[in-house]
């Protein structure tokens, strides 16, 4: 077959591409539809792609402050931000040592860090041990200590630190520098895309968790965003506790469907916000770190 | 080995650089003080790989022991192998066994096949922005979280509300209580598990398909191989290590579920636990709900080193099949 013919059939290729597009992001199609639709007509219509009868009710109750959701808005603003920076720089600290070939106990290191991914305590023990022991129940560190030091993660940096250029570390020792100045003013430096890739896999991960907050968070003080979602979608009435506090809206004619929806939409916000910058990153820092390990 | 010769080169760089060797010249004085400042470096890691994964390891001891809160892990009384025969006489044993591995089975299959399937695709695609959009639009589901998904599967499902439903009325069907139907559940949380890591192996299969050398297909081209020729005799075979080695790897952890799918997405419905109920969610439960402390462990434990075991023998495999790739 030609070139030409093979072009002829080449737009066959676009129909399971542009099936699969639509089913992925449809859905916030529809989540953004809901939250603008009047609580009247998800009542008469139910849910649907396009509003039946636009109502921004739900973003004016959800954009209220209400106090709960601006509490749990900072609460994984700021569990993702010092969970983000402190992962980084601990997985960095480990990450050095265990790509440096002349380090001597490099490889019981490595086993130690790689073990942990091949067998685990289990959920009870690390419950008990977390809450009873070490005392981070309804603690904010219940939800940024746990993940600090991911194995997958230094896993990745110590293959890309691996593959910087050994002279310049070399020159550096002989200059005298310690090992945290090379750290910090060599490696890191020549680490960015290494660090940004695996930075922006840690925010997705702090920002979306909610098994931490299941676990170890009772105290409503410390509800992240995905908790309270989670919380507000199985218990209807947590919803409309939300509202009253507010007292800006009367129970009665309170639009819970839409304002779900809105709440979700802001939970999922930040992350599509970032998303263009994943995506930047992604494909190499994929196939990099994740496939080689 | 590596570091002798790391050392030498040290010596010679500081020569040439004019420093007296002399002073590290006893290189393992040097080398030994060198590992002390990166052992210092490592250091918090350590520290807290030791507290939220080994510490943990020795709880396992919970699985044989009859936990009381009050009395605490030292002084809760030994029961032997009860928690296990507990568990593995009920019915449940057999049931979230099952669940778990034949979802996760499903989930693998379907997800390696889909995610080949729109990789090859997508890297025929000539026209670079759609391309693009393609990528970043299958993407997308990957950075949702589960409450958020959850709610989404709500959306489409709910009884009254909800799209399917109304689509089913639209063309005179009854509706459905989905969330009263367990047979249909298997095949709903594939559809949620697909759409949510589709895109994400396509893209992983995709990079993987872009490192392949470019002259197989213009020798290809140049032969005259037709679309369907370069993806049987050129893309599949090339790809096949990989798919290989990430199907081991899911394999590997077959035994582990993903718990936001079967708990949020399902809403935890008690209905739907013959068909949705798994390792993970029945230990969640038999610790944070029930508070069968004991069995819970004995479970995990069960969980823990059935898992621990597969990983073994995939590496096995892997390290038979293509060293290289092997995990450790």
């Amino acid at each position: 077959m030609t070139e030409t013919q093979r072009r002829g059939t080449a737009w066959l290729n676009h129909i399971p591409l542009l099936i699969l597009s639509f089913i992925c992001i449809a859905p916030i199609a529809l989540m953004i539809s809901i939250s603008l639709s009047s609580a009247e007509s998800i009542t008469a219509f139910g849910y649907s792609f396009f509003p039946h009868a636009l109502d921004g009710k739900a973003y004016a109750y959800v954009l209220s402050a209400s106090e709960r959701i601006v509490r749990a808005y900072g609460v994984s603003l700021f569990v993702t931000l010092l969970g983000t920076c402190l992962s980084l720089l601990v997985v960095s600290m480990i990450a050095y040592p265990l790509s440096r070939r002349d380090y001597m106990h490099r490889g019981k290191l490595m086993f130690y860090v790689v073990f942990t991914m091949l067998f685990n305590g289990g959920l009870v023990p690390t419950y008990i041990f977390v809450s009873k022991y070490l005392h981070l129940k309804d603690t904010v560190w219940a939800l940024i200590l746990p993940y600090l030091a991911a194995p997958w993660f230094i896993a990745m940096l110590r293959t890309y630190f691996a593959q910087l250029s050994h002279e310049v570390i070399e020159a550096a020792t002989v200059d005298g520098c310690s090992e945290f100045r090379i750290l910090f003013t060599l490696v890191i430096p020549m680490s960015k895309p290494a660090l940004a890739t695996v930075g922006l896999l840690t925010v997705l991960r702090y920002w979306n968790d909610w098994f931490l907050g299941l676990l170890y968070i009772d105290d409503t003080h410390l509800y992240t965003l995905q908790l309270l979602l989670y919380v507000m979608m199985a218990n209807i009435q947590e919803l409309l506790k939300t509202a009253a506090d507010t007292g800006i809206l009367e129970i009665a004619d309170f639009p819970s469907e839409s304002a779900r929806m809105a709440m979700a939409l802001i939970v999922a916000g930040p992350m599509l916000l970032v998303f263009p910058f994943f995506q930047k990153y992604f494909v190499k820092g994929l196939t990099d770190g994740a496939v080689k390990g | 080995m590596q570091g002798q010769i790391g050392q030498e080169q040290v010596g010679m760089r500081a020569a040439e650089a004019g420093i007296k060797v002399g002073s590290f010249g006893k290189g393992t004085s040097f080398r030994k003080r060198q590992a002390r400042h990166l052992t210092i470096l490592a250091l918090p890691a350590v520290l807290l790989l030791f507290l939220f994964q080994y510490v943990p390891m020795g709880g396992i001891v919970l699985a044989f022991k009859n936990y009381r809160y009050d009395l605490g892990l030292w002084g809760s009384k030994w029961v032997g192998l009860d928690n296990f025969k507990f568990f593995f006489t009920s019915a449940d044993a057999w049931r979230v066994t099952i669940n778990t591995v034949s979802l996760n089975f499903m989930f693998i299959v379907a997800g390696t096949a889909g995610s080949v399937f729109f990789a090859i695709l997508l890297h025929e695609i000539n026209w670079k922005r759609l391309k693009q959009f393609y990528q970043t639009t299958m993407f997308f589901p990957y950075f949702l979280s589960w409450p958020v998904i959850a709610l989404i599967v709500y959306a489409l499902l709910n009884v009254d509300l909800g799209i399917v439903n109304k689509a089913l009325e639209a063309f005179g069907f009854e509706p459905v209580f989905w969330y009263s139907e367990p047979e249909v559940w298997p095949y709903i949380l594939l559809a949620v598990h697909f759409w949510k890591y589709v895109g994400h192996g396509a893209i992983i299969y995709y990079a993987g398909i872009m490192s392949f050398d470019r002259s197989f297909y213009e020798a290809a081209a140049v032969d005259g191989a037709t679309t369907w020729q370069m993806r049987l005799y050129v893309t599949v075979p090339m790809l096949f290590p990989l798919v290989i080695i990430l199907f081991l790897i899911n394999m590997g952890n077959i035994f582990h579920a993903e718990f936001g799918l079967f708990y949020m997405v399902t809403q935890d419905s008690g209905v739907l636990y013959s068909t949705t109920d798994v390792i993970d969610t029945y230990v969640y439960r038999s610790l944070r709900v029930i508070g069968d402390i004991g069995m819970a462990s004995a479970v995990g434990l069960y969980q823990a080193v059935v898992g621990f075991v597969l990983i073994l023998s995939v590496n096995l495999l892997i390290r038979k099949y293509s060293a290289e790739n092997a995990l450790f």
